[in-house]
């Protein structure tokens, strides 16, 4: 009865190819297609002086730069912050508090980005530090709401094997569900990272830079192809990301799950 | 082994390993126990078999001996030491445990689940990689085969038996087991029951063994405790005299019917005489066999292969019949039964069986004998006197002690 299941599932996946595989294939050819829409764009449109300036190389690096700097140490401040804070609200003591805890995560993300932006700067100032606390607060249900999930999903019964062997609650955690909950955690820290790819385009309001400037440059001296190629630039930034994450998650999985 | 082995549980009391002391728990929030003061002798090398209607506790009781439940009140004494506030992790890597949703880590191997208790004790890891090794043959797997193999590629008795080596792992003198084999399906249960079994013989685990079904603690349990409501004991006995003697209808009505039938699940194969059925080997003339068959008293010969494996029934229809060779003629012997299978098995092959005979094989698939229906009447005979005479000796001294105290 129990050997039949896992045979028949490794066959449908043979037939139709698995998701995750799927979807590493797909990402990279969306990002070709973009990247070939940009030089034809690029190569057919006329682009006059200030097109050249807004798009000129040394700033686009600089905004390249700025743009993964929020990018990632928000989703470092994110991870930092959602994963340890899932992990206490999974533990028996502290369990009622994770529907509190998530609908105000979740009312972080009911706020326009914007909005909460601007609360920022408000509150801190501008720069982009102020940018990364808020684009954190704004992706950490997904970390948080996957780590609490992935934590739960593990088998009660293999937790009571664990601790019936005699593992500490530390040692459960640490060997077991940590590990079991690796692959609902990635795929949290994903969206998150997406998330904030997307949302640093905006640091640029609260002087944060990053490669929000070229669009808005674009927009404000109504030079569209310049607006297309820093739309399309962070479009690129955030389908890599997304792609190395997709690869994270398949091989980060523990084996055997 | 030495004869002991065979000896059937004896009236005197064996050497007592865990011993509760009027143990009690309540759950939070209810004002029912879900254990009520229960006082229990563990007795050592033995499997003591806690069996009940659902809710009268006996899993609490189980897990109470661990403490992955702690007690409300009552002492806990484990090998002479009261152990009911030692640290609960260090106690429980000296006590195997078994459970029915078994629980293996699906993220590691089987050798490193096996390995999970030697490993917090810290052995080393050649150590280690031996005695996972030595553990996954004794459960019948072979270790090259399963030791990198992850959980989800076993079957569920495949499984059962991963979580049973993974218990034995830094060699405990106690298993705890919680329904072992509840959620197996039943012909995998009955082999890894029997299997279980041999292996209890030669390891002589101190084993508390958790089940509902009644039949299963007959066959599994050296003793049996009957629980009701509250974890108290209607009765614990050897399953032999629980059988004989149901302490109260509450014991009655939980055996339920067919007591005579039951009792046959405690009667092994290997403990009964088998009958000698006429055999022919391969390569017999005709002539032979027909004179065989005349001077016995059956109707059939059965014919052994190569390896000395029953293969068929011939009757004096096929010796006659010179057109179908020896070996393909007659019916096949379909079903074999193996010395520590039980009477009951016996009984319900020979129902089967056209011949009204169960044939016995050595492990190897080689023919020992037969049992017949004769064997298992004089059988039951001989333990309804036991039953009786036990009963006779109960009631005298009942009646002594009554005139004692008069």
């Amino acid at each position: 009865m129990m050997t039949a299941a896992p045979d028949l599932e490794r066959r449908r996946f043979r037939l139709f190819g698995d998701a995750s595989a799927i979807s590493l294939i797909i990402t990279p050819i969306m990002a070709l297609i973009l990247l070939g829409t940009m030089l034809y764009v690029w190569n057919t449109a006329s682009i006059d002086q200030t097109t050249r300036n807004i798009l000129e190389w040394s700033k686009l690096e600089t905004q390249f730069e700025a743009h993964l700097y929020m990018t990632f140490w928000s989703t470092v401040l994110v991870v930092g912050i959602a994963v340890p804070l899932g992990i206490f609200l999974t533990r028996p003591a502290y369990r009622r508090f994770a529907g509190t805890v998530l609908t105000f995560a979740s009312s972080g993300q009911a706020i326009p980005a914007y909005g909460l932006l601007i609360l920022f700067f408000v509150w801190i100032g501008t720069g982009p530090r102020t940018a990364i606390a808020a684009f954190a607060l704004y992706a950490i249900l997904p970390v948080l709401r996957n780590t609490i999930v992935g934590l739960e999903q593990v088998d009660d019964a293999i937790i009571e094997a664990g601790r019936g062997m005699g593992m500490s609650r530390f040692q459960v955690l640490r060997r077991i569900e940590l590990p079991l909950s690796v692959p609902v955690m990635l795929a949290g820290i994903r969206t998150a990272l997406v998330i904030n790819v997307g949302m640093a385009a905006l640091a640029v309001f609260i002087g944060g830079g990053g490669l929000g400037e070229t669009i808005n440059s674009g927009l404000k001296l109504r030079r569209d192809v310049a607006t297309f190629m820093g739309a399309g630039i962070v479009a690129l930034l955030a389908l890599t990301i997304d792609w190395i994450a997709a690869l994270a998650e398949r091989y980060l999985r523990p084996k055997g799950i | 082994m030495t004869t002991q082995e065979h000896t059937p549980v004896t009236d005197h009391a064996p050497e007592t390993l865990i011993h509760l002391d009027e143990v009690s728990k309540t759950y939070r929030g209810t004002e029912m126990p879900a254990v009520d003061s229960l006082t229990l002798d563990i007795p050592k090398g033995e499997i003591l078999v806690l069996v009940g209607p659902s809710g009268c506790g006996k899993s609490t009781t189980l897990r109470l001996i661990n403490r992955m439940i702690e007690p409300t009140s009552g002492r806990i004494i484990f090998e002479g030491e009261d152990v009911t506030d030692v640290n609960p992790d260090l106690l429980r890597r000296r006590i195997g445990y078994v459970i029915q949703q078994i629980g293996l880590f699906p993220h590691r191997t089987i050798a490193e689940n096996i390995a999970t208790v030697p490993q917090l004790l810290g052995w080393d890891k050649a150590r280690i990689g031996d005695r996972v090794d030595e553990l996954l043959e004794m459960v019948g797997m072979e270790p090259h085969l399963y030791r990198d193999r992850y959980p989800k590629e076993l079957s569920g008795g495949q499984a059962q038996r991963v979580g049973v080596a993974r218990a034995l792992g830094a060699d405990p003198d106690v298993l705890l087991m919680d329904e072992p084999f509840g959620a197996i399906d039943p012909i995998t249960r009955d082999r890894l029951q029997n299997e279980f079994l041999r292996l209890q013989a030669e390891l002589r685990k101190t084993i508390v063994f958790v089940t509902h079904d009644i039949d299963e603690a007959i066959k599994m349990g050296d003793r049996i405790a009957i629980l009701r409501a509250e974890s108290h004991i209607a009765q614990l006995d050897t399953p032999e005299r629980i059988l004989a003697q149901p302490a109260d209808e509450f014991v009655e009505d939980f055996l339920g019917g067919g007591a005579t039938l039951k009792g046959l699940n405690l009667r092994r194969v290997r403990e009964v005489e088998l009958y000698d059925y006429p055999v022919i080997r391969p390569g017999v003339s005709r002539d032979e066999a027909l004179r065989l068959l005349q001077h016995s008293d059956e109707d059939h010969l059965l014919l052994l292969d190569d390896h000395e494996r029953p293969s068929r029934w011939i009757d004096r229809a096929n010796l006659d019949d010179p057109s179908t060779p020896l070996a393909q003629a007659g019916l096949t012997v379909m079903v074999h039964m193996e010395p520590e299978d039980t009477l009951r098995d016996a009984v319900e092959q020979m129902l089967h069986s056209a011949h009204g005979v169960a044939c016995v094989v050595d492990s190897k698939g080689a023919y020992e004998g037969v049992v017949r229906l004769e064997t298992i009447m004089a059988e039951i005979e001989s333990m309804q006197r036991l039953a009786r005479e036990h009963h006779a000796r109960l009631r005298a001294q009942e009646e002594r002690e009554r005139e004692e105290q008069s």
